[in-house]
């Protein structure tokens, strides 16, 4: 066990070796190098490297508390609320550390949107809704400010449905619909990233299909990074997926590689469903 | 064999006993409540007419007269009392749900918010006294409305923190991943979020201070006429219903039974209010 | 602010994934640091100060109201605490009759509010149908929404004639001439507004008990359920012994209302500055004091005197209240196991 921990954390690093001159000629948005992460005493991740390329989805999978959702709070400093919550090593956003204590969290999540598990429409207007984010970063005349709210909700797919009805409350949408319109307001504010915390544990098939399809069109523009405990799911929509077992990156690749052919025993075993 | 059915039986009747002695303790506290309310009703529906509404209190000894001063009186201290109150507590229970938690500071609040949701009245108003009225050198309706404000404040605190607390906060998160100053999420998605059931607490706030009698007596004392100005004594309805019912005229007397009906009743329908807005908060 | 750095944002997309180079990473680069957060330190200081407010205002009224009694302090000592003289003329004040009717109504009180308050928290979690459980507790909510000058208006014309005709004629005869029943029945005096009191105080008791019953895990009371026992036994065995220490918090918070209650116990307490051993006597409290004397009160140490007896009264609730609110924290903790 304790020689494929080590095996494990050499084979992650050289997949991180590779990534940061990919064969593809990628670009490389968020790059991350040696994380490690603690919850006080618990040390959630450990020495964590890994590139996510632009315009691209990455998934992280693994078992549940394996720290892909940790991981994912790194990206937006997410976790700068939480007393005791600290971060090591550095993850690089187009080359600037946002780890650095002198990183404004504020600029950073301008940059770097998230979408959560469960639906959290704010209490207002569908329009404010997505106006609220907007009007953080910019004052735009109502015409403007209006124009731009639809393209987010265009982007997120959601436009037909509520265009009649913008002044509705958010929290009157379905659950899919709701979840569409907390993507449209992370991408309102323009971000380059959009992470995703299992977007859709919460919804039944149809509106899961749809995220999906929208995450899919997504990339042309953003960069994304999805956590997601469904295997399928991270095979349909992402072109790069890691593999985290107990606070480690076992395993880093294009997508249809780790589910065809793993290198690490480790992930073959969870894709065959032999333990998590 | 026969003893344990014995023994069962015996179980069963004074199990029996213990729903009949329950129920009897329920009853007992319906009958003094609709005691008082039919008693309210059959004595203050004949007091209350449009010159209650509209007059001033007539001399001591002739027949007629309303409390016209006495209710805009109550009105105005108890708008005061909220205008002062209400931004106070909400503050320092926002401080409770959002930043403090579990700090000392937030620990100390609330018990000491805890012992002045039930601290006596009176003394606050002997408190008011001595700050207010002394310095100031006279009973007013400000000196009142204080009062009923320090009563107001810990009743809001307390609500607020918890009404906050039911936010999820997934939702902070949300508003905090868009890159939104934390005063910003509290004021424009937290407080939102939150508004029915911060505005059931205002208004049990409201209704209970409405019905307060002893912190008015020394501090906004009372009045037979219209008050001028808010730093001379005011007539409230409370108080004027203590001095007209220990007063030994009829017409006075009737008066006293028209204000506690009002008062009761406004009361009373702010608390159901307030309940069933919270029956239907869905957090 | 930073949204110059995105100016390079292709609007068709059509750069999507081949070249992957869609925004050259300098010019994402434009980010404003150190952008100042004061308005979240300002908002997080003001609402903190606030907070603070409401510890300097208990602070300020332990010490105002000692301030403005210490003339009476000075000249009585602690001699004003077991003193009977009440004469605004000659100047003598003693606070003795109205701690005694104080303490003695209160006592009272809570000795006829607690088992009733008990058979109700019990009636309204383990016996009542969901259907009537509601309504009445609603009921018993409204019960201590009805102000206080209202039941001391009721209790004087209504329930002390009510005393007087029916109930204390009884108790003279029951009590064949005991100094308990003692004196005229008037309907004004200790007994009522024991009884008044009780019946004040009944519905937060029965709350806080109603809330601590809930509390008791479902698993413990289906255990005493699961062995055959019935209703009554499950609660006796149960329920009571897990909340034994909140329901004295309960009483506890039942005693404190008591005792700072006002206008109700001036209306019927009948506002003599005597001891009886009879509950049919006349007496007062302090509360009672204060607002019967407080605004008439012509000379400083009369005011002074009725400050200090303020301030007693103040002491006295804080303590209880204070047990009380220790005893539920602890109850609490231990059932829901932090």
């Amino acid at each position: 066990m304790n020689a494929e921990n080590i095996a494990a954390a050499s084979m992650a690093e050289s997949a991180a070796a590779r990534a940061v001159s990919p064969p593809n000629g990628l670009l490389v948005r968020i790059d991350v190098k040696g994380l490690n992460f603690y919850y006080g005493a618990q040390h959630a991740l450990k020495n964590v490297s890994l590139p996510v390329y632009a315009n691209e989805v990455t998934s992280i999978i693994g078992p549940s508390g394996c720290g892909k959702t940790t991981l994912l709070r790194t990206f937006n400093r997410m976790f700068d609320l939480y007393r005791g919550h600290r971060a090591e090593g550095e993850v690089l956003l187009d080359g600037i550390n946002i780890l650095s204590p002198d990183m404004d969290v504020t600029s950073l999540r301008a940059r770097v949107g998230m979408v959560f598990q469960k639906p959290t429409p704010f209490p207002m207007s569908i329009y404010d809704n997505i106006a609220f984010g907007i009007r953080l970063y910019e004052k735009l005349p109502k015409s403007v400010l209006r124009e731009r709210v639809e393209i987010a909700l265009r982007r997120a797919a959601l436009w037909e449905e509520v265009k009649d009805k913008l002044n509705h409350s958010g929290m009157s949408l379905s659950g899919g619909q709701q979840q569409r319109l907390c993507i449209a307001r992370a991408i309102a504010v323009e971000p380059e990233v959009v992470l995703m915390d299992e977007p859709a544990s919460a919804l039944d098939p149809i509106a899961t299909a749809r995220i999906e399809e929208l995450v899919d069109q997504l990339k042309e523009r953003y960069t994304i990074v999805i956590v997601t405990h469904n295997m399928q799911q991270a095979a349909r929509v992402s072109g790069y997926t890691a593999f985290m077992y107990m606070g480690e990156l076992v395993e880093f690749g294009e997508t249809e590689q780790i589910f065809t052919k793993p290198r690490e025993p480790r992930t073959r075993d969870y894709l065959t469903g032999r333990f998590g | 064999m026969a003893r344990s059915k014995w023994l069962y039986i015996r179980r069963r009747i004074y199990n029996a006993l213990m729903y009949v002695a329950a129920f009897l303790s329920a009853l007992f506290g319906l009958v003094w409540l609709f005691w008082i309310l039919a008693v309210l009703l059959r004595k203050g529906v004949p007091a209350i007419n449009w010159d209650f509404f509209t007059k001033l209190p007539a001399p001591p000894g002739t027949p007629g007269g309303g409390l016209a001063n006495a209710i805009l009186g109550t009105l105005m201290i108890t708008a005061l009392a909220t205008a002062i109150g209400v931004p106070a507590g909400v503050m320092a229970g926002t401080y409770l749900a959002e930043f403090g938690r579990k700090s000392a500071l937030a620990k100390a609040v609330r018990f000491v918010a805890d012992l002045l949701v039930s601290a006596p009245s009176i003394v606050v108003g002997v408190f008011v006294y001595s700050i207010v009225v002394m310095p100031m050198h006279g009973f007013s309706g400000l000196a009142g409305a204080i009062a009923l404000a320090i009563i107001m404040v810990p009743v809001v605190v307390r609500t607020t923190e918890e009404i906050l607390l039911l936010v999820p906060d997934s939702l902070r998160e949300a508003a905090l991943a868009l890159g939104a100053p934390y005063w910003r999420v509290v004021v424009q998605v937290c407080y939102r979020r939150a508004l029915a059931g911060m505005t059931t607490g205002i208004l049990l706030a409201v209704a209970r201070v409405s019905g307060e009698t002893a912190p008015l007596l020394f501090t906004a004392l009372n009045s037979p006429f219209w008050s001028p100005s808010i730093t001379k004594p005011v007539a409230t309805l409370n108080v004027t219903l203590f001095n007209y019912a220990m007063s030994p005229y009829d017409d006075w007397r009737s008066l006293a039974w028209g204000a506690a009906l009002l008062i009761t009743m406004g009361v009373l329908v702010a608390t159901i209010l307030a309940r069933m807005v919270v029956g239907r908060i869905r957090i | 602010m930073n949204m110059a750095g995105h100016s390079g944002h292709p609007e068709n997309g059509s750069g999507g994934r081949d070249g992957g180079n869609v925004v050259p990473p300098v010019a994402r680069q434009a980010i404003k640091r150190g952008q100042p957060r004061w308005g979240d330190a300002a908002f997080r200081v003001t609402t903190a100060a606030f907070a603070c407010l409401v510890l300097a205002l208990v602070a300020a009224m332990a010490a105002v109201l000692y301030d403005k009694g210490y003339l009476s302090v000075r000249t009585f000592g602690l001699g004003f605490l077991w003193s009977r003289d009440w004469d605004p003329v000659r100047g003598l004040f003693g606070a003795l009759p109205a701690i005694y009717g104080t303490v003695v109504s209160s006592l009272i009180a809570i000795a006829i509010a607690t088992p009733v308050a008990l058979g109700i928290a019990i009636f309204l979690t383990e016996m009542a149908p969901a259907g009537l459980a509601r309504p009445v507790g609603l009921a018993i909510e409204m019960l201590a929404a009805i102000p206080s000058i209202i039941y001391g208006m009721w209790g004087l014309f209504v329930f002390a004639p009510f005393l007087a005709k029916h109930v204390e004629p009884v108790l003279k005869k029951l009590g064949g001439g005991t100094p308990l029943f003692e004196g005229p029945p008037m309907g004004i005096g200790m007994l009522p507004a024991s009884l008044i009191l009780a019946v004040m105080i009944l519905p937060f008791i029965a709350s806080v008990m109603r809330d601590l019953f809930t509390l008791v895990p479902a698993m413990s009371k289906e255990s005493a359920y699961g062995v055959g026992a019935t209703t009554w036994e499950m609660v006796r065995s149960v329920v009571i012994p897990q909340t034994r220490t909140g329901i004295i918090g309960a009483i506890f918070l039942g005693l404190g209302r008591a005792l700072g209650e006002t206008m109700a116990v001036t209306f019927v307490i009948g506002n003599t500055h005597q001891i009886s051993a009879s509950i049919l006597a006349p007496g007062c409290t302090i509360a009672s004091t204060l607002a019967n004397e407080f605004s008439e009160a012509v000379s400083d140490l009369h005011v002074s005197s009725l400050i200090e007896m303020g301030f007693v009264l103040f002491l006295i609730t804080t303590v209880i209240l204070a047990s009380a609110k220790f005893l539920l924290w602890r109850i609490e903790a231990r059932i829901t196991g932090k």
